[in-house]
Protein backbone atom coordinates (compact mmCIF):
# COMPACT_ATOMS: atom_id res chain seq x y z
CA UNK A 1 0.00 0.00 0.00
CA UNK A 2 1.41 2.99 -0.88
CA UNK A 3 1.30 6.37 0.88
CA UNK A 4 -1.03 8.45 -1.22
CA UNK A 5 -2.21 10.64 1.26
CA UNK A 6 -0.08 13.78 -0.29
CA UNK A 7 -1.17 13.32 -4.03
CA UNK A 8 -4.86 12.37 -2.92
CA UNK A 9 -5.09 15.10 -1.05
CA UNK A 10 -3.43 17.68 -3.63
CA UNK A 11 -6.28 16.03 -6.28
CA UNK A 12 -8.81 16.73 -4.37
CA UNK A 13 -8.00 20.59 -3.48
CA UNK A 14 -6.77 20.82 -7.03
CA UNK A 15 -10.88 19.93 -8.14
CA UNK A 16 -12.39 21.88 -5.60
CA UNK A 17 -10.41 25.38 -6.74
CA UNK A 18 -11.10 24.34 -10.23
CA UNK A 19 -14.83 23.63 -9.42
CA UNK A 20 -15.05 26.48 -7.40
CA UNK A 21 -16.18 29.54 -9.77
CA UNK A 22 -18.77 27.02 -11.33
CA UNK A 23 -19.97 26.44 -7.00
CA UNK A 24 -19.95 30.35 -6.91
CA UNK A 25 -22.36 30.87 -9.72
CA UNK A 26 -24.74 28.70 -8.86
CA UNK A 27 -24.61 29.68 -4.76
CA UNK A 28 -24.67 33.21 -5.90
CA UNK A 29 -27.66 32.48 -8.42
CA UNK A 30 -29.69 30.29 -5.58
CA UNK A 31 -31.99 32.91 -3.90
CA UNK A 32 -35.06 31.74 -6.19
CA UNK A 33 -35.81 35.27 -6.50
CA UNK A 34 -33.04 35.62 -9.55
CA UNK A 35 -33.94 32.85 -11.53
CA UNK A 36 -37.72 34.17 -11.63
CA UNK A 37 -36.43 37.70 -12.55
CA UNK A 38 -34.86 36.26 -15.11
CA UNK A 39 -37.14 34.45 -16.32
CA UNK A 40 -39.62 36.75 -16.34
CA UNK A 41 -38.67 39.88 -16.62
CA UNK A 42 -36.17 40.11 -19.39
CA UNK A 43 -37.89 37.66 -21.89
CA UNK A 44 -35.03 35.29 -20.88
CA UNK A 45 -37.42 32.32 -21.45
CA UNK A 46 -37.60 33.74 -25.39
CA UNK A 47 -33.99 33.86 -26.00
CA UNK A 48 -33.65 30.63 -24.18
CA UNK A 49 -36.27 28.63 -26.55
CA UNK A 50 -34.32 30.93 -29.28
CA UNK A 51 -30.89 29.66 -28.89
CA UNK A 52 -32.51 25.83 -28.59
CA UNK A 53 -34.19 26.38 -31.79
CA UNK A 54 -30.78 27.37 -33.67
CA UNK A 55 -28.85 24.57 -31.92
CA UNK A 56 -31.15 22.03 -32.63
CA UNK A 57 -31.49 23.29 -35.91
CA UNK A 58 -27.64 23.02 -36.38
CA UNK A 59 -27.03 19.92 -34.84
CA UNK A 60 -29.44 18.34 -37.54
CA UNK A 61 -28.89 19.71 -40.81
CA UNK A 62 -24.80 19.28 -39.78
CA UNK A 63 -25.01 16.03 -38.71
CA UNK A 64 -27.27 15.01 -41.99
CA UNK A 65 -24.72 16.76 -44.15
CA UNK A 66 -21.72 15.21 -42.27
CA UNK A 67 -22.42 11.97 -42.61
CA UNK A 68 -22.99 12.03 -46.05
CA UNK A 69 -19.71 13.64 -46.30
CA UNK A 70 -18.40 11.32 -44.31
CA UNK A 71 -19.60 8.13 -46.41
CA UNK A 72 -18.02 9.99 -49.42
CA UNK A 73 -14.55 10.39 -47.75
CA UNK A 74 -14.04 7.00 -46.14
CA UNK A 75 -15.89 4.76 -49.07
CA UNK A 76 -14.81 5.91 -52.23
CA UNK A 77 -11.76 6.56 -53.35
CA UNK A 78 -10.78 9.38 -55.80
CA UNK A 79 -8.74 12.29 -56.89
CA UNK A 80 -8.80 14.85 -54.65
CA UNK A 81 -9.80 12.92 -51.35
CA UNK A 82 -6.29 13.81 -49.40
CA UNK A 83 -6.67 17.30 -50.40
CA UNK A 84 -10.49 17.95 -49.25
CA UNK A 85 -9.94 16.02 -45.93
CA UNK A 86 -6.91 18.07 -45.18
CA UNK A 87 -8.55 21.59 -46.14
CA UNK A 88 -11.89 20.13 -43.72
CA UNK A 89 -8.63 20.38 -40.83
CA UNK A 90 -7.23 23.45 -41.97
CA UNK A 91 -10.85 25.06 -41.98
CA UNK A 92 -10.77 24.10 -38.26
CA UNK A 93 -8.03 26.31 -37.47
CA UNK A 94 -9.40 29.33 -39.51
CA UNK A 95 -10.06 32.94 -37.54
CA UNK A 96 -13.95 32.61 -37.79
CA UNK A 97 -13.65 36.30 -35.78
CA UNK A 98 -12.17 38.24 -38.61
CA UNK A 99 -14.89 36.30 -41.14
CA UNK A 100 -17.49 38.01 -39.39
CA UNK A 101 -17.29 41.16 -41.40
CA UNK A 102 -17.67 39.82 -44.81
CA UNK A 103 -20.51 37.37 -43.29
CA UNK A 104 -22.03 40.82 -42.03
CA UNK A 105 -21.99 41.93 -45.54
CA UNK A 106 -23.21 38.91 -47.02
CA UNK A 107 -26.01 38.56 -44.57
CA UNK A 108 -26.82 42.21 -45.02
CA UNK A 109 -26.67 41.50 -48.80
CA UNK A 110 -29.16 38.83 -48.34
CA UNK A 111 -31.49 40.83 -46.33
CA UNK A 112 -31.22 38.40 -43.21
CA UNK A 113 -29.61 40.34 -40.70
CA UNK A 114 -31.79 39.86 -37.51
CA UNK A 115 -33.22 36.45 -38.44
CA UNK A 116 -32.33 33.11 -36.97
CA UNK A 117 -31.90 31.71 -39.67
CA UNK A 118 -28.80 33.63 -40.34
CA UNK A 119 -27.22 32.30 -37.59
CA UNK A 120 -27.97 28.70 -38.20
CA UNK A 121 -26.62 28.88 -42.05
CA UNK A 122 -23.59 30.39 -40.01
CA UNK A 123 -23.45 27.98 -37.24
CA UNK A 124 -23.93 25.02 -39.63
CA UNK A 125 -21.11 26.46 -41.90
CA UNK A 126 -18.40 26.09 -39.14
CA UNK A 127 -19.76 23.10 -37.43
CA UNK A 128 -19.29 20.88 -40.65
CA UNK A 129 -15.36 20.69 -40.89
CA UNK A 130 -14.94 18.98 -37.43
CA UNK A 131 -18.48 17.46 -37.76
CA UNK A 132 -16.94 15.71 -40.95
CA UNK A 133 -13.95 15.42 -39.05
CA UNK A 134 -14.99 13.10 -36.52
CA UNK A 135 -17.68 11.09 -38.20
CA UNK A 136 -15.26 9.53 -40.55
CA UNK A 137 -14.00 8.65 -38.01
CA UNK A 138 -16.60 6.62 -36.96
CA UNK A 139 -17.91 5.86 -40.77
CA UNK A 140 -14.42 4.16 -41.01
CA UNK A 141 -15.09 2.31 -37.53
CA UNK A 142 -18.08 0.14 -39.28
CA UNK A 143 -17.01 -2.76 -41.76
CA UNK A 144 -17.25 -2.76 -44.60
CA UNK A 145 -18.56 -6.37 -44.92
CA UNK A 146 -21.78 -5.56 -44.04
CA UNK A 147 -22.86 -3.15 -46.35
CA UNK A 148 -21.34 -5.64 -48.77
CA UNK A 149 -23.42 -8.17 -47.69
CA UNK A 150 -26.76 -6.01 -47.85
CA UNK A 151 -25.85 -5.10 -51.36
CA UNK A 152 -25.78 -8.67 -52.39
CA UNK A 153 -29.03 -9.16 -50.71
CA UNK A 154 -30.53 -6.38 -53.17
CA UNK A 155 -30.36 -3.42 -51.29
CA UNK A 156 -29.66 -0.11 -53.52
CA UNK A 157 -27.03 2.45 -52.33
CA UNK A 158 -29.42 4.64 -50.67
CA UNK A 159 -31.36 1.98 -49.15
CA UNK A 160 -27.53 0.44 -47.59
CA UNK A 161 -27.09 4.19 -46.65
CA UNK A 162 -30.09 5.00 -44.26
CA UNK A 163 -31.07 1.54 -43.29
CA UNK A 164 -27.83 -0.17 -43.01
CA UNK A 165 -24.88 2.51 -42.48
CA UNK A 166 -26.94 5.17 -40.41
CA UNK A 167 -27.94 3.27 -37.57
CA UNK A 168 -24.74 1.87 -37.02
CA UNK A 169 -23.45 5.04 -36.41
CA UNK A 170 -25.90 6.91 -34.92
CA UNK A 171 -23.67 6.67 -31.78
CA UNK A 172 -21.40 8.52 -33.54
CA UNK A 173 -23.32 10.92 -34.53
CA UNK A 174 -24.87 11.91 -31.09
CA UNK A 175 -21.65 12.27 -29.93
CA UNK A 176 -20.52 14.47 -33.28
CA UNK A 177 -23.79 16.49 -32.66
CA UNK A 178 -22.98 16.99 -29.03
CA UNK A 179 -19.93 18.80 -30.30
CA UNK A 180 -22.09 21.25 -33.00
CA UNK A 181 -24.84 22.03 -30.29
CA UNK A 182 -21.87 23.40 -28.02
CA UNK A 183 -20.49 25.38 -30.90
CA UNK A 184 -23.82 26.81 -31.68
CA UNK A 185 -24.96 27.10 -27.99
CA UNK A 186 -22.02 28.69 -26.57
CA UNK A 187 -21.93 31.46 -29.74
CA UNK A 188 -21.50 34.53 -28.32
CA UNK A 189 -19.37 36.29 -31.74
CA UNK A 190 -22.24 35.84 -34.68
CA UNK A 191 -25.06 36.40 -32.19
CA UNK A 192 -23.15 39.88 -31.63
CA UNK A 193 -22.32 40.39 -35.56
CA UNK A 194 -26.25 39.21 -36.69
CA UNK A 195 -28.70 40.26 -34.43
CA UNK A 196 -27.94 44.00 -34.25
CA UNK A 197 -31.47 45.20 -33.49
CA UNK A 198 -34.49 42.64 -33.45
CA UNK A 199 -34.00 41.88 -29.62
CA UNK A 200 -36.80 39.03 -30.05
CA UNK A 201 -34.60 37.21 -32.24
CA UNK A 202 -31.70 37.23 -29.09
CA UNK A 203 -29.89 34.47 -28.19
CA UNK A 204 -28.66 33.38 -24.60
CA UNK A 205 -25.13 34.57 -24.27
CA UNK A 206 -26.48 38.69 -25.41
CA UNK A 207 -29.21 37.99 -23.16
CA UNK A 208 -26.67 37.71 -20.42
CA UNK A 209 -25.33 40.95 -21.16
CA UNK A 210 -27.87 42.44 -20.38
CA UNK A 211 -27.83 42.46 -17.00
CA UNK A 212 -24.32 44.58 -17.43
CA UNK A 213 -25.78 47.75 -16.33
CA UNK A 214 -23.45 51.05 -16.24
CA UNK A 215 -24.79 52.12 -12.56
CA UNK A 216 -24.85 48.23 -11.06
CA UNK A 217 -24.65 45.31 -12.12
CA UNK A 218 -27.47 42.80 -11.34
CA UNK A 219 -24.74 40.32 -10.48
CA UNK A 220 -27.61 37.58 -8.89
CA UNK A 221 -29.18 37.86 -12.34
CA UNK A 222 -26.08 37.51 -14.63
CA UNK A 223 -24.95 34.38 -12.51
CA UNK A 224 -28.67 32.75 -12.73
CA UNK A 225 -28.88 33.16 -16.38
CA UNK A 226 -24.89 32.08 -16.15
CA UNK A 227 -26.08 28.74 -14.76
CA UNK A 228 -28.79 28.34 -17.31
CA UNK A 229 -26.63 28.55 -20.01
CA UNK A 230 -24.36 26.69 -18.20
CA UNK A 231 -26.87 23.53 -17.64
CA UNK A 232 -27.81 22.01 -20.95
CA UNK A 233 -23.92 22.36 -22.07
CA UNK A 234 -23.10 20.22 -18.73
CA UNK A 235 -25.18 17.66 -19.40
CA UNK A 236 -24.39 16.60 -23.05
CA UNK A 237 -20.17 17.42 -21.75
CA UNK A 238 -20.78 14.39 -19.55
CA UNK A 239 -22.99 12.82 -21.78
CA UNK A 240 -19.95 12.25 -24.43
CA UNK A 241 -17.19 12.34 -21.63
CA UNK A 242 -15.61 8.94 -23.69
CA UNK A 243 -15.37 10.86 -26.88
CA UNK A 244 -13.54 13.61 -25.55
CA UNK A 245 -9.74 12.55 -26.16
CA UNK A 246 -10.21 11.30 -29.21
CA UNK A 247 -12.06 14.00 -31.01
CA UNK A 248 -9.40 16.62 -30.54
CA UNK A 249 -12.01 18.96 -28.79
CA UNK A 250 -11.28 21.38 -31.78
CA UNK A 251 -15.13 22.51 -32.36
CA UNK A 252 -15.54 23.52 -28.39
CA UNK A 253 -13.83 26.19 -28.12
CA UNK A 254 -14.29 30.10 -29.78
CA UNK B 1 -18.84 0.97 -56.52
CA UNK B 2 -20.77 2.05 -59.63
CA UNK B 3 -20.39 4.55 -61.66
CA UNK B 4 -23.32 6.84 -61.45
CA UNK B 5 -23.55 6.37 -57.74
CA UNK B 6 -20.23 9.04 -57.63
CA UNK B 7 -18.80 10.87 -54.30
CA UNK B 8 -19.45 13.62 -55.34
CA UNK B 9 -22.86 13.89 -54.69
CA UNK B 10 -22.55 12.78 -51.07
CA UNK B 11 -20.17 15.58 -50.75
CA UNK B 12 -22.47 17.84 -52.54
CA UNK B 13 -24.06 19.57 -49.19
CA UNK B 14 -21.22 20.25 -47.80
CA UNK B 15 -20.35 22.35 -50.70
CA UNK B 16 -23.57 24.08 -51.01
CA UNK B 17 -22.86 25.18 -47.26
CA UNK B 18 -19.27 25.54 -47.28
CA UNK B 19 -18.58 27.42 -50.59
CA UNK B 20 -20.88 30.39 -49.96
CA UNK B 21 -20.42 30.86 -46.46
CA UNK B 22 -16.61 29.50 -45.62
CA UNK B 23 -15.03 30.15 -48.69
CA UNK B 24 -16.29 32.86 -50.52
CA UNK B 25 -16.14 34.99 -47.29
CA UNK B 26 -12.48 34.21 -47.03
CA UNK B 27 -12.28 35.31 -50.24
CA UNK B 28 -14.65 38.41 -49.76
CA UNK B 29 -11.96 39.29 -46.65
CA UNK B 30 -9.11 39.27 -48.80
CA UNK B 31 -11.05 41.74 -51.54
CA UNK B 32 -12.07 43.79 -48.64
CA UNK B 33 -8.89 44.10 -47.11
CA UNK B 34 -8.19 45.85 -50.67
CA UNK B 35 -10.93 48.47 -50.11
CA UNK B 36 -11.69 51.82 -48.90
CA UNK B 37 -14.51 50.78 -46.63
CA UNK B 38 -15.62 52.77 -43.82
CA UNK B 39 -18.85 53.90 -42.58
CA UNK B 40 -19.39 56.14 -45.15
CA UNK B 41 -19.07 53.81 -47.93
CA UNK B 42 -21.58 51.42 -46.29
CA UNK B 43 -24.31 53.37 -45.35
CA UNK B 44 -23.95 54.88 -49.25
CA UNK B 45 -22.65 58.96 -48.85
CA UNK B 46 -19.62 58.05 -50.49
CA UNK B 47 -18.11 55.71 -53.17
CA UNK B 48 -16.13 52.71 -52.78
CA UNK B 49 -12.67 52.51 -53.88
CA UNK B 50 -10.07 49.86 -54.65
CA UNK B 51 -7.02 51.02 -53.26
CA UNK B 52 -4.71 47.90 -53.22
CA UNK B 53 -2.03 47.60 -50.95
CA UNK B 54 -2.99 50.97 -48.81
CA UNK B 55 -4.60 49.63 -45.78
CA UNK B 56 -1.72 47.04 -44.81
CA UNK B 57 0.80 49.88 -45.50
CA UNK B 58 -1.53 52.19 -42.94
CA UNK B 59 -1.70 48.85 -40.59
CA UNK B 60 2.13 48.28 -40.90
CA UNK B 61 3.02 51.68 -40.42
CA UNK B 62 0.59 52.36 -37.32
CA UNK B 63 2.50 51.85 -34.16
CA UNK B 64 -0.51 50.11 -32.37
CA UNK B 65 -0.18 47.09 -34.57
CA UNK B 66 2.69 46.37 -33.83
CA UNK B 67 2.07 46.71 -30.17
CA UNK B 68 -1.17 44.76 -30.43
CA UNK B 69 0.44 41.95 -32.29
CA UNK B 70 3.16 41.87 -29.93
CA UNK B 71 0.67 41.81 -27.06
CA UNK B 72 -1.28 38.75 -28.88
CA UNK B 73 1.67 36.69 -29.23
CA UNK B 74 2.72 37.25 -25.60
CA UNK B 75 -0.30 36.80 -24.30
CA UNK B 76 -1.32 33.41 -26.00
CA UNK B 77 2.58 32.10 -25.48
CA UNK B 78 2.34 32.54 -21.89
CA UNK B 79 -1.27 31.01 -21.80
CA UNK B 80 -0.14 28.15 -23.63
CA UNK B 81 2.86 27.82 -21.53
CA UNK B 82 0.02 28.17 -18.42
CA UNK B 83 -1.82 25.70 -20.02
CA UNK B 84 0.48 23.28 -20.53
CA UNK B 85 2.30 23.47 -17.70
CA UNK B 86 -1.26 23.30 -15.33
CA UNK B 87 -2.58 20.39 -17.77
CA UNK B 88 0.63 17.73 -17.99
CA UNK B 89 1.12 18.58 -14.09
CA UNK B 90 -2.27 17.22 -13.28
CA UNK B 91 -2.26 14.75 -16.32
CA UNK B 92 0.89 13.16 -14.04
CA UNK B 93 -1.19 13.59 -10.94
CA UNK B 94 -4.14 12.00 -11.90
CA UNK B 95 -1.77 8.98 -12.85
CA UNK B 96 -0.34 8.94 -8.65
CA UNK B 97 -4.11 9.12 -6.89
CA UNK B 98 -6.65 6.89 -5.84
CA UNK B 99 -9.98 6.56 -7.69
CA UNK B 100 -12.12 8.64 -5.54
CA UNK B 101 -9.73 11.81 -6.22
CA UNK B 102 -9.60 10.66 -9.74
CA UNK B 103 -13.00 10.85 -10.35
CA UNK B 104 -13.36 14.26 -8.73
CA UNK B 105 -10.59 15.93 -10.46
CA UNK B 106 -11.52 14.83 -13.92
CA UNK B 107 -15.27 15.86 -13.13
CA UNK B 108 -14.46 18.98 -11.94
CA UNK B 109 -11.64 19.40 -14.96
CA UNK B 110 -15.00 18.50 -17.49
CA UNK B 111 -17.09 20.97 -15.76
CA UNK B 112 -14.43 23.86 -16.02
CA UNK B 113 -14.27 22.88 -20.28
CA UNK B 114 -18.08 22.45 -20.60
CA UNK B 115 -18.59 25.82 -18.78
CA UNK B 116 -19.80 28.23 -21.87
CA UNK B 117 -16.84 31.24 -22.72
CA UNK B 118 -19.47 34.00 -22.12
CA UNK B 119 -20.81 32.24 -18.38
CA UNK B 120 -16.92 31.49 -17.81
CA UNK B 121 -16.01 35.21 -18.62
CA UNK B 122 -19.15 36.61 -16.36
CA UNK B 123 -18.58 34.23 -13.30
CA UNK B 124 -14.87 35.22 -13.38
CA UNK B 125 -16.12 38.80 -13.05
CA UNK B 126 -17.89 38.54 -10.77
CA UNK B 127 -15.33 36.52 -8.31
CA UNK B 128 -12.95 39.67 -9.16
CA UNK B 129 -15.45 42.83 -9.36
CA UNK B 130 -14.23 45.54 -7.94
CA UNK B 131 -16.87 46.29 -5.04
CA UNK B 132 -18.94 43.09 -4.51
CA UNK B 133 -15.98 40.61 -5.49
CA UNK B 134 -15.15 37.71 -3.40
CA UNK B 135 -11.68 37.92 -3.88
CA UNK B 136 -11.06 41.55 -2.92
CA UNK B 137 -13.47 40.39 0.19
CA UNK B 138 -11.34 37.65 1.49
CA UNK B 139 -7.94 39.36 0.13
CA UNK B 140 -9.12 42.77 2.10
CA UNK B 141 -8.21 44.34 -1.10
CA UNK B 142 -10.95 47.13 -0.92
CA UNK B 143 -12.12 48.45 -4.09
CA UNK B 144 -9.08 46.99 -6.11
CA UNK B 145 -9.45 47.52 -9.79
CA UNK B 146 -8.25 44.04 -11.30
CA UNK B 147 -8.85 45.65 -15.37
CA UNK B 148 -7.67 48.66 -14.60
CA UNK B 149 -4.04 47.68 -15.36
CA UNK B 150 -3.15 46.44 -18.20
CA UNK B 151 -0.92 42.86 -16.44
CA UNK B 152 -3.81 42.36 -13.99
CA UNK B 153 -6.43 42.70 -16.62
CA UNK B 154 -4.86 40.20 -19.29
CA UNK B 155 -3.56 38.18 -15.83
CA UNK B 156 -7.70 37.58 -15.01
CA UNK B 157 -8.33 37.11 -18.85
CA UNK B 158 -5.28 34.44 -19.02
CA UNK B 159 -6.53 32.86 -15.97
CA UNK B 160 -10.22 32.48 -17.25
CA UNK B 161 -8.44 30.81 -20.95
CA UNK B 162 -6.59 28.42 -19.10
CA UNK B 163 -9.31 27.08 -16.79
CA UNK B 164 -11.33 26.27 -20.04
CA UNK B 165 -8.38 24.95 -22.00
CA UNK B 166 -6.04 22.79 -19.56
CA UNK B 167 -8.99 19.91 -19.00
CA UNK B 168 -8.28 19.50 -22.72
CA UNK B 169 -4.86 19.21 -21.88
CA UNK B 170 -5.33 17.10 -18.86
CA UNK B 171 -7.52 14.23 -20.88
CA UNK B 172 -5.58 14.34 -23.85
CA UNK B 173 -2.13 13.83 -21.70
CA UNK B 174 -3.75 11.18 -18.97
CA UNK B 175 -4.79 9.21 -21.59
CA UNK B 176 -1.40 9.10 -23.76
CA UNK B 177 0.08 8.62 -20.43
CA UNK B 178 -1.89 5.57 -19.55
CA UNK B 179 -1.30 3.98 -22.93
CA UNK B 180 2.56 4.10 -21.76
CA UNK B 181 3.21 0.49 -20.59
CA UNK B 182 3.67 0.26 -16.61
CA UNK B 183 6.74 -2.02 -17.20
CA UNK B 184 8.90 0.81 -19.00
CA UNK B 185 7.72 3.29 -16.03
CA UNK B 186 8.07 0.36 -13.21
CA UNK B 187 11.78 -0.35 -14.81
CA UNK B 188 12.52 3.53 -14.28
CA UNK B 189 11.73 3.23 -10.68
CA UNK B 190 13.86 0.24 -9.99
CA UNK B 191 16.65 2.21 -11.45
CA UNK B 192 16.14 4.89 -9.13
CA UNK B 193 14.45 7.89 -11.41
CA UNK B 194 12.66 9.86 -9.28
CA UNK B 195 9.09 10.95 -10.72
CA UNK B 196 10.18 14.64 -11.67
CA UNK B 197 12.98 12.20 -14.02
CA UNK B 198 10.54 9.97 -14.71
CA UNK B 199 8.23 12.72 -16.43
CA UNK B 200 11.33 14.44 -18.43
CA UNK B 201 12.86 11.53 -19.65
CA UNK B 202 10.52 8.61 -20.22
CA UNK B 203 7.17 9.95 -20.51
CA UNK B 204 7.64 13.54 -22.32
CA UNK B 205 9.77 11.75 -24.79
CA UNK B 206 7.50 8.39 -25.65
CA UNK B 207 4.59 11.20 -25.53
CA UNK B 208 6.31 13.43 -28.12
CA UNK B 209 3.51 13.46 -30.90
CA UNK B 210 0.92 13.96 -28.30
CA UNK B 211 2.40 16.97 -27.02
CA UNK B 212 3.33 18.14 -30.40
CA UNK B 213 -0.73 18.32 -31.00
CA UNK B 214 -1.74 19.46 -27.98
CA UNK B 215 1.00 22.55 -27.91
CA UNK B 216 -0.29 23.51 -31.74
CA UNK B 217 -3.71 22.98 -30.85
CA UNK B 218 -3.21 25.18 -27.72
CA UNK B 219 -1.58 28.09 -29.63
CA UNK B 220 -4.13 28.07 -32.31
CA UNK B 221 -6.49 28.70 -29.26
CA UNK B 222 -5.19 30.62 -27.44
CA UNK B 223 -4.13 32.83 -30.34
CA UNK B 224 -7.93 33.01 -31.23
CA UNK B 225 -9.01 33.97 -28.41
CA UNK B 226 -11.61 36.62 -28.33
CA UNK B 227 -15.19 36.12 -26.32
CA UNK B 228 -13.25 36.46 -22.62
CA UNK B 229 -11.25 39.53 -24.10
CA UNK B 230 -14.24 41.06 -25.56
CA UNK B 231 -16.62 40.60 -22.36
CA UNK B 232 -14.11 40.43 -19.42
CA UNK B 233 -12.28 43.97 -20.53
CA UNK B 234 -15.39 45.34 -22.22
CA UNK B 235 -14.20 45.59 -25.79
CA UNK B 236 -9.91 45.73 -25.74
CA UNK B 237 -9.65 47.28 -21.86
CA UNK B 238 -9.12 51.04 -21.28
CA UNK B 239 -8.23 53.06 -24.08
CA UNK B 240 -7.52 49.45 -25.97
CA UNK B 241 -4.54 48.12 -23.42
CA UNK B 242 -5.91 44.76 -23.66
CA UNK B 243 -6.83 44.36 -27.53
CA UNK B 244 -5.41 41.58 -28.97
CA UNK B 245 -5.59 40.88 -33.04
CA UNK B 246 -8.77 39.14 -33.06
CA UNK B 247 -10.36 41.65 -31.09
CA UNK B 248 -9.20 44.87 -32.57
CA UNK B 249 -9.36 43.50 -35.51
CA UNK B 250 -13.88 43.00 -35.17
CA UNK B 251 -13.10 46.57 -33.18
CA UNK B 252 -11.72 48.36 -36.07
CA UNK B 253 -14.83 46.60 -38.67
CA UNK B 254 -17.44 47.21 -36.23
CA UNK B 255 -16.80 49.90 -33.78
CA UNK B 256 -14.90 52.23 -35.39
CA UNK B 257 -16.55 51.65 -39.16
CA UNK B 258 -13.40 50.56 -40.45
CA UNK B 259 -14.05 47.74 -42.70
CA UNK B 260 -11.17 47.85 -44.92
CA UNK B 261 -8.68 48.01 -42.28
CA UNK B 262 -10.16 45.66 -40.13
CA UNK B 263 -10.52 43.35 -43.04
CA UNK B 264 -6.13 43.44 -43.31
CA UNK B 265 -5.59 43.11 -39.78
CA UNK B 266 -8.03 39.35 -40.27
CA UNK B 267 -5.54 38.79 -42.88
CA UNK B 268 -2.98 38.72 -40.88
CA UNK B 269 -4.50 36.41 -38.49
CA UNK B 270 -5.21 34.52 -41.74
CA UNK B 271 -2.14 34.09 -42.50
CA UNK B 272 -0.39 33.54 -39.20
CA UNK B 273 -2.74 30.37 -38.64
CA UNK B 274 -2.26 29.18 -41.75
CA UNK B 275 1.51 28.71 -40.87
CA UNK B 276 0.69 27.26 -37.86
CA UNK B 277 -1.87 25.07 -39.17
CA UNK B 278 0.78 23.83 -41.58
CA UNK B 279 2.88 22.80 -38.90
CA UNK B 280 0.55 21.17 -37.09
CA UNK B 281 -0.56 19.38 -40.47
CA UNK B 282 3.19 18.25 -40.71
CA UNK B 283 2.98 17.13 -37.02
CA UNK B 284 -0.07 14.86 -37.73
CA UNK B 285 1.63 13.50 -40.71
CA UNK B 286 4.51 11.84 -38.78
CA UNK B 287 2.87 10.70 -35.58
CA UNK B 288 1.20 8.88 -38.47
CA UNK B 289 -2.49 9.63 -38.28
CA UNK B 290 -3.71 8.65 -41.97
CA UNK B 291 -4.89 10.60 -43.93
Amino acid sequence: MKPRLVPNTLAVLVAVAVAFPILWMVVSALPVGNFRRVLTVENFALYFANSVVVALVVVIASGLIAFLSAVALTRFNFRFRTTILVLFLIAQMAPIEALTIPLFFLVRDLGALNTLGSLMLVHTAFTLPFAIWMMRGFVAAVPVEIEEAAALDGASRLTILYRVLFPLVAPGLAATSVFSFITAWNDFLFARTLIISATDNQTLPLALLIFFKPDENDWGAIMAASTLMTIPVLIFFLLVRRHLSTGLGGAVKD
Amino acid sequence: MTRRFTPLWLLLPAAAVLVPLFVYPIWQLGLISALDLRQAQVSGGQPTRYVGFANYVALFGDEQFWSVLGATVVFAAACVLATLAVGAGLAVLLTKVGRLPRLLLSLAAMAAWAVPAISGSTVWMFLFDTNLGLVNQVLRLGAYNWTYDRMTAFALVGAVVVWHSFPFVMVTLYAGIEAIPGSVLEAAAIDGAGAWRAFWQIMVPILRPLLAIVVIQSIIWDFKVFTQIYVMTAGGGIAGQNLTLNVWAYQQAFAAGEYGLGSAIGMVMMVILLVVTLLYLRTLRRSGDPL
